[in-house]
Parts: structure tokens; C-alpha cells; sequence
């Protein structure tokens, strides 16, 4: 009995760990104080000044280039991810194996290293950084993520079901678009969500290929408002929007992925 | 057999994986509207053919045709062949009726004509008003009847099944093969079929093609391959067999098991030895009388069914098995008895190994990559190239694979009676053939040992002789 109270509280002791700075932040938003940490009295003026424009114009194009980026990285290394996986997959076991190992060492990698490389990879070659070279960086980084959901769709499908397309008449086009696709979507929407979600709060690849032409995604402009001292206060709703939404995302896939099984 | 008969033509084809040779130098001729088994154990290359008439590999070497068309290098989706997978293959996501109109839609018939032939296809496998269910809600006897259906609708000209029925219980498999050969005579179309189950081979083909190691080993209708196996592969192969080492002692006149036996065999030469085949259900089994022309004690007897399995053991030695619909219990002596037009006589293949090798020096001589001793041969060159010959019998396998001077896999066993005959593939990559009264398993790791007056150096004088 003594031992079930404790693995509980122990439990709940960790989840109040891990909750506790999301959830102060999620509380304080719907109060009007500047400081975080003061409780002036429930009201939801944040969230509504964060929608009617009374935050500072640099949140919001900060706010829709995230949106942006993750988009355009998510949808390209969806479709890179897919293709790569369907060719690994068709790999000899040999070298299928040098290539998924290829595929995790990105995976594993430190983002900071991914960020210094890909950094100094642009300046190398002279590109002049801005928003494509971000898209790029993110791209690079996704596409590593959508493979690996993809590749356990192409491992369940039975194998002969791609020459039986060939078998009744279809071109090897026809047959990856009508059979192979509708085999591996659930991978690729779960792989899609995944790039999106990992895009949108990347903050250490971004900060190196973001250049100083004065752009902006959400997490460089947090890192920079907090270094000025003091967060904003619409952060506050803001971080609770983006919080939920991940969650949502983040259900979404789980699932899909238990539906599969079953 | 006219030209123009032949539907599919396959000449000198082989297909090789790296080195290895998975078909070797394969031929036939299928002819229209016939039902064609392809028959063999695992591995022996029969799926590989049909893969490569199918369309998903090319040959290495050598030509196939369709309907008098070269089509060895054409892509299978432009080929006049569907197949039927042994796991069905069924786009699961789309349902019974999107998946037999598959072939249809990249067609581009009208709406009208899809579906009328859907109905159809339908109908002929007996799955009516299944149209719009989920594939993944069928039964696996009901998703084959939707795969079988997806390829005939598209009227190929010929079908080619792989295993099609190995994932169905028994039941099921036995009504199937009913219904497919229906199938085969309504629709009047070749049937290619890839099988490993002797009796489904026996049960429904026009022609069953024996496959063993990549090649072709015999040709013939059903009855052909039972009554008169070209070989103890075929003979072990198909159906029950006493397989026996016999000689022909002159025209009509074979012995083995100690005795002498009439029969109708002739054209073999005198003191030839051969291979002798009786089927279980041709020896007569009886209480021992005047009649009997051996007898011996019955070891075991079991209930099959239909028929009585008995193992008689004869004072010769040798072992019989024998099918009766009476009776003999286990200890009782018995006469057996057997018609002379039921003793099947096939050429050996080999009567001992030979193996290419070359001379060391005066008592060594190489062969299957190994150095061996032999017995002082005098007057020959090292580095001379000569024969070497070893008796079945003397060849030593060891359990401990290091014992040996070279090792190998037991892949083939032939129980000839009162011995083993077994084919062990070297790591040479070469066959030896071995006699043992020792009990070994298919897969067996083995060391191989040989002792040196065992070893016979034939100078090879000419080419003459290799490989046989």
C-alpha cells in the first residue's frame, strides 16, 4: 500500500516538474499584468490585443514566417522523404542498411552542429542568407523524420502488390500513384505533421542560416525580445496557442499510429 | 505438336543471381488452352520461371516468347499475362469491385462495359453481391476468389498462378482446385501453375514440368510422370516410392533385393545397374505361399484412410513399403509379390562420383579444392590433370564439420531400401554423393573425409566421361 502511494506521488511529483513552466505560463496569460508573475484579476485582453494588432508589427510577420517556413519545409521534405523511402526500401539489404543509418545520424545529430555546418556551408558558396536559406536548412533537417514514418507503411504493404498493379496493366507511374501512394499516405501525413511541428519551434539551426537582413521567425524574435529585457506580454497567449496546437498535432498522430496497428 | 499450338515458348533461358545459377539452360513448350504445372521443392527455381514469363525479371540468357512474340526484355505491364500471387495481392484500399476493375479503368472502357464484366468475373468465382465489401473483411479462400477474378477479367492469354491455393486449410484448398479446374475449361485459356504439392500437380494439370536445382527434370502428362519417373528424383518426388538399387541383367530381366525379377524393361544393356521403383500400391501382400517371390516380417502398419501402410522388412535386408486395403499386424510374415509391368527401371544417373582434379605429386592428388591422399600412382606428371573416381559407399561423412578435409550440406536424401543415398552439396560448390547406413537430416552441416585407397586416379585421357 505504502510503496503504490509513493510510486504515484513520485509520478505526479515528475508530471508537476515537466507541466509546471507551460502551465504558469498558461495561467498568467489571462491576466493584464506586464510582469509575469503578478495576478492583476482574470482577463482575456491578451489574447484579444494579440489578435486586433495591438502587439508590435515584428510578432506578427515573425508569426506568419514561421507559418511560412514550416509550411513550404514540411510539404517539400514530405515529398523528398516519401521518395527516398520508397528507394531505400527497394534497396538491397546491404546497402538499405548503410542508408538507414545514413538517414539517422542527422536525426541524432546536435542541432547547433546542424545549424554551424549549414551556416557555414551558405558562406561558402556565397549565398546571401535570408528566408529561402532557412527553408533550405529546415528542409534538410525534416527530411531525415519523414523517411522514418514512411519506411514502416512500406514494410507492412504486401510486396507483391506493386507488380500486381504492373501485372493488370499499369505503368511504373500509374502503379506508385494508384497503389504505392495510397499505401504509404497515413506515413505521409503523420511525417508531414511531424516536419511542420519540428519547423515551427526550431530555434538553433534558424538563429545560424537566418542571416541579418532583419528576418524574423517566432523563436528568434522570443530569443531577441527576452535579451531586450523583459518578455512581451502577448507572448504569453501566444506560447498557449502554440502549446495546444502542438498537443492537438502531437494526438492526432498517436492517433493514427494506433489505428494503423489495429 | 504444331508451331502455331505453342502459346509460350521458353529456349535455353537461365537466370543468375551473382554467380550462383537459379535456372539453368531451362526449355519448354506450352501449348494454347493447356493447364501446365510447374512442379518442385522450394528453391528449385519454379517460382523464378514464372517471374520471368510474368515480366518482374529478365532472363540472363535465352528467349521467351508469347504467342510467337519475342518478349523476353518487354516490361510485364505490356505483356498479354495476369498473374495470381500466392498472398492474394489485393489493393486494400480499394474495395472488391474497384479491385477487379483495376485492369479495366487503365484501360479506359466505358463505365457500362466495367461493369458488366466485373459482374461477370464475378459470377465465375462464385462471388456475387460481393462487389462493394472491404477486401480486408473477406476470408482467405473469398480474398484468392477476388485475386483469381482481377486477373481474368482482363481475358489474358494466359494466367499464371504461383502457389495460389498454399495459404488456404486443406478443405478449402481441395474445393478450390475443383473449381479452378472449371475455371480452366469454361474459360478455354493457358493456365500456368506453380506448385510444390505433388498431388494438386497430379489433381489438375494437362502437363506437369518436374523442377529440381534450376533444371527441367522431366516432361509429361499426370500419368506419364507417375507410372514412368525418368529419374529417383522424379520417382521420389512424386508420390510414394520404393526406390532400389538393381541390375540389369540382360533384356526383361532386372535383380535386386537378392532376387531376380521378370519385367518388361529392355534396351538397357546386360549387367547394367539402374534404379528400381515400385509404388507401395503395386505390391500384392499376402500370408507367405508358394506365390511369393520375397518374404519378410512386417515392422509397422498403419491406418491411412483409405488403405493399410505396412513396412516389410526381408531376410535380404532390404526394407519395402507397401499399401493394402488388408490388414498384417506389426511381427507377421508375409509374402510379397510384384507384376513384372510394375517394376519401373531408370537409368542411373551415376554409378560412382567423378571429379575433375590434378596430380600433387606421386600420393597426393587434388580435387573439390582439397589436397588428398591417395595410393602411389606411378608415371604421372605433377600438375597432370586427371580423373578421380569414388564409390558411394566410401565416402566417410564426420558430425564434427572440422573432422573433415572439406565440408559440406546434406540437401538431398534418397532412401534406397536398405541404405541411404545422399546428395551433399560441397563447399566447393560441388556434389559428392554419398551411401550411408547413418540416419542424417536435410541441412545437416557434415565434414567429408576420404580414405586414400578409396581414391581411384583415372588418367583422363580425353574429355570424354566428365560429368558422368
Amino acid at each position: 500500500m505504502m510503496t503504490k502511494w509513493m510510486a504515484k506521488g513520485y509520478l505526479w511529483l515528475l508530471l508537476a516538474l515537466l507541466y509546471s513552466p507551460i502551465l504558469i505560463i498558461m495561467i498568467f496569460s489571462f491576466t493584464e499584468a506586464k510582469v509575469l508573475g503578478n495576478w492583476t484579476g482574470f482577463s482575456t485582453k491578451l489574447y484579444s490585443s494579440l489578435f486586433t494588432g495591438g502587439v508590435q508589427r515584428s510578432l506578427v510577420s515573425a508569426l506568419w514566417n514561421t507559418f511560412a517556413i514550416a509550411m513550404i519545409a514540411a510539404t517539400v521534405s514530405t515529398l523528398l522523404g516519401s521518395i527516398a523511402a520508397i528507394g531505400i526500401f527497394n534497396l538491397r539489404s546491404r546497402t538499405r542498411q548503410v542508408m538507414n543509418f545514413a538517414n539517422a545520424i542527422p536525426m541524432m545529430n546536435a542541432d547547433i552542429i546542424t545549424g554551424v555546418s549549414l551556416f557555414l556551408l551558405f558562406v561558402s558558396f556565397g549565398v546571401s542568407q535570408g528566408f529561402t536559406t532557412v527553408v533550405l536548412a529546415h528542409i534538410t533537417f525534416c527530411t531525415p523524420y519523414v523517411v522514418l514514418s514512411v519506411m514502416p507503411r512500406l514494410k507492412k504493404m504486401n510486396q507483391n502488390v506493386y507488380e500486381t498493379a504492373l501485372d493488370l496493366g499499369a505503368t511504373p507511374f500509374q502503379a506508385l500513384r494508384k497503389v504505392i501512394l495510397p499505401e504509404i499516405r497515413p506515413g505521409m501525413i503523420s511525417g508531414f505533421i511531424l516536419a511542420f511541428t519540428l519547423s515551427i519551434d526550431d530555434f538553433a539551426v534558424t538563429i545560424f542560416t537566418i542571416g541579418n537582413e532583419g528576418l524574423e521567425t517566432l523563436s528568434t524574435f522570443i530569443y531577441a525580445d527576452a535579451r531586450k529585457g523583459g518578455l512581451t506580454p502577448e507572448l504569453r497567449p501566444l506560447s498557449t496557442i502554440i502549446f495546444v496546437t502542438v498537443l492537438v498535432l502531437l494526438i492526432v498522430i498517436n492517433k493514427r499510429a494506433e489505428k494503423s496497428k489495429s | 505438336m504444331q508451331k502455331s499450338d505453342c502459346i509460350i515458348g521458353v529456349e535455353h533461358v537461365s537466370k543468375f543471381f551473382g554467380d550462383k545459377a537459379v535456372l539453368n539452360d531451362v526449355n519448354l513448350s506450352v501449348r494454347k488452352g493447356e493447364f501446365v504445372t510447374i512442379l518442385g521443392p522450394s528453391g528449385c527455381g519454379k517460382t523464378t520461371l514464372l517471374r520471368l514469363i510474368a515480366g518482374f525479371q529478365t532472363a540472363s540468357e535465352g528467349v521467351i516468347t508469347i504467342a510467337g512474340k519475342e518478349i523476353t526484355q518487354t516490361p510485364p505491364h505490356k505483356r498479354p499475362v495476369n498473374t495470381v500471387f500466392q498472398k492474394y495481392a489485393l489493393f486494400p484500399h480499394l474495395n472488391v469491385f474497384n479491385n477487379i476493375a483495376f485492369g479495366l479503368k487503365l484501360k479506359k472502357l466505358p463505365a457500362a462495359v466495367i461493369e458488366k464484366k466485373v459482374k461477370q468475373a464475378l459470377k465465375m468465382v462464385g462471388m456475387t453481391d460481393y462487389e462493394y465489401r472491404d477486401v480486408d473483411s473477406l476470408s482467405g479462400g473469398q480474398q484468392q476468389r477476388v485475386a483469381i477474378a482481377r486477373a481474368i477479367v482482363n481475358e489474358p492469354e494466359v494466367l499464371l498462378l504461383d502457389e495460389p491455393l498454399a495459404a488456404l486449410d486443406l478443405k478449402m484448398r481441395k474445393d478450390m482446385q475443383m473449381e479452378l479446374k472449371e475455371m480452366h475449361k469454361s474459360l478455354g485459356i493457358t493456365f500456368i501453375y506453380v506448385t510444390h504439392d505433388q498431388e494438386e500437380a497430379l489433381t489438375l494439370s494437362d502437363t506437369i514440368v518436374v523442377m529440381s536445382e534450376g533444371k527441367i527434370q522431366q516432361i509429361g502428362t499426370p500419368i506419364d510422370i507417375y507410372n514412368e519417373p525418368i529419374n529417383s528424383f522424379v520417382a521420389d518426388f512424386i508420390g510414394e516410392s520404393n526406390i532400389l538399387n538393381g541390375l540389369m541383367i540382360k533384356d526383361k530381366l532386372v535383380s535386386f533385393a537378392g532376387h531376380e525379377f521378370e519385367c518388361v524393361d529392355e534396351g538397357f544393356g546386360q549387367q547394367v545397374p539402374v534404379d528400381v521403383v515400385l509404388r507401395p500400391e503395386d505390391i500384392y501382400i499376402f500370408e507367405p505361399s508358394e506365390a511369393a517371390m520375397l518374404t519378410g516380417t512386417v515392422t509397422s502398419s498403419i491406418f491411412k484412410g483409405v488403405h493399410y501402410e505396412m513396412m516389410v522388412q526381408t531376410p535380404e535386408g532390404y526394407e519395402f513399403m507397401v499399401q493394402d486395403y488388408h490388414c498384417f499386424d506389426a511381427g507377421q510374415e508375409v509374402g510379397l509379390l510384384v507384376k513384372p509391368f510394375d517394376i519401373h527401371v531408370m537409368k542411373k544417373e551415376r554409378i560412382c562420383n567423378t571429379f575433375e582434379g590434378k596430380m600433387v605429386d606421386a600420393t597426393h592428388v587434388e580435387f573439390l579444392g582439397c589436397t588428398f591422399e591417395c595410393r602411389e600412382v606411378p608415371g604421372i606428371e605433377p600438375e597432370t590433370p586427371v580423373q578421380v573416381e569414388v564409390d558411394f559407399a566410401r565416402v566417410i561423412l564426420e558430425d564434427n564439420e572440422e573432422d573433415g578435409r572439406l565440408t559440406g550440406e546434406v540437401k538431398f536424401i534418397l532412401y534406397k531400401g536398405n541404405h541411404y543415398h545422399l546428395t551433399v552439396f560441397t563447399d566447393w560448390d560441388e556434389d559428392i554423393f554419398v551411401d550411408t547406413n547413418d540416419v542424417w537430416d536435410d541441412g545437416d552441416r557434415v565434414g567429408i573425409t576420404i580414405a586414400p585407397e578409396n581414391i581411384r586416379i583415372v588418367q583422363s585421357t580425353k574429355k570424354e566421361g566428365s560429368g558422368k
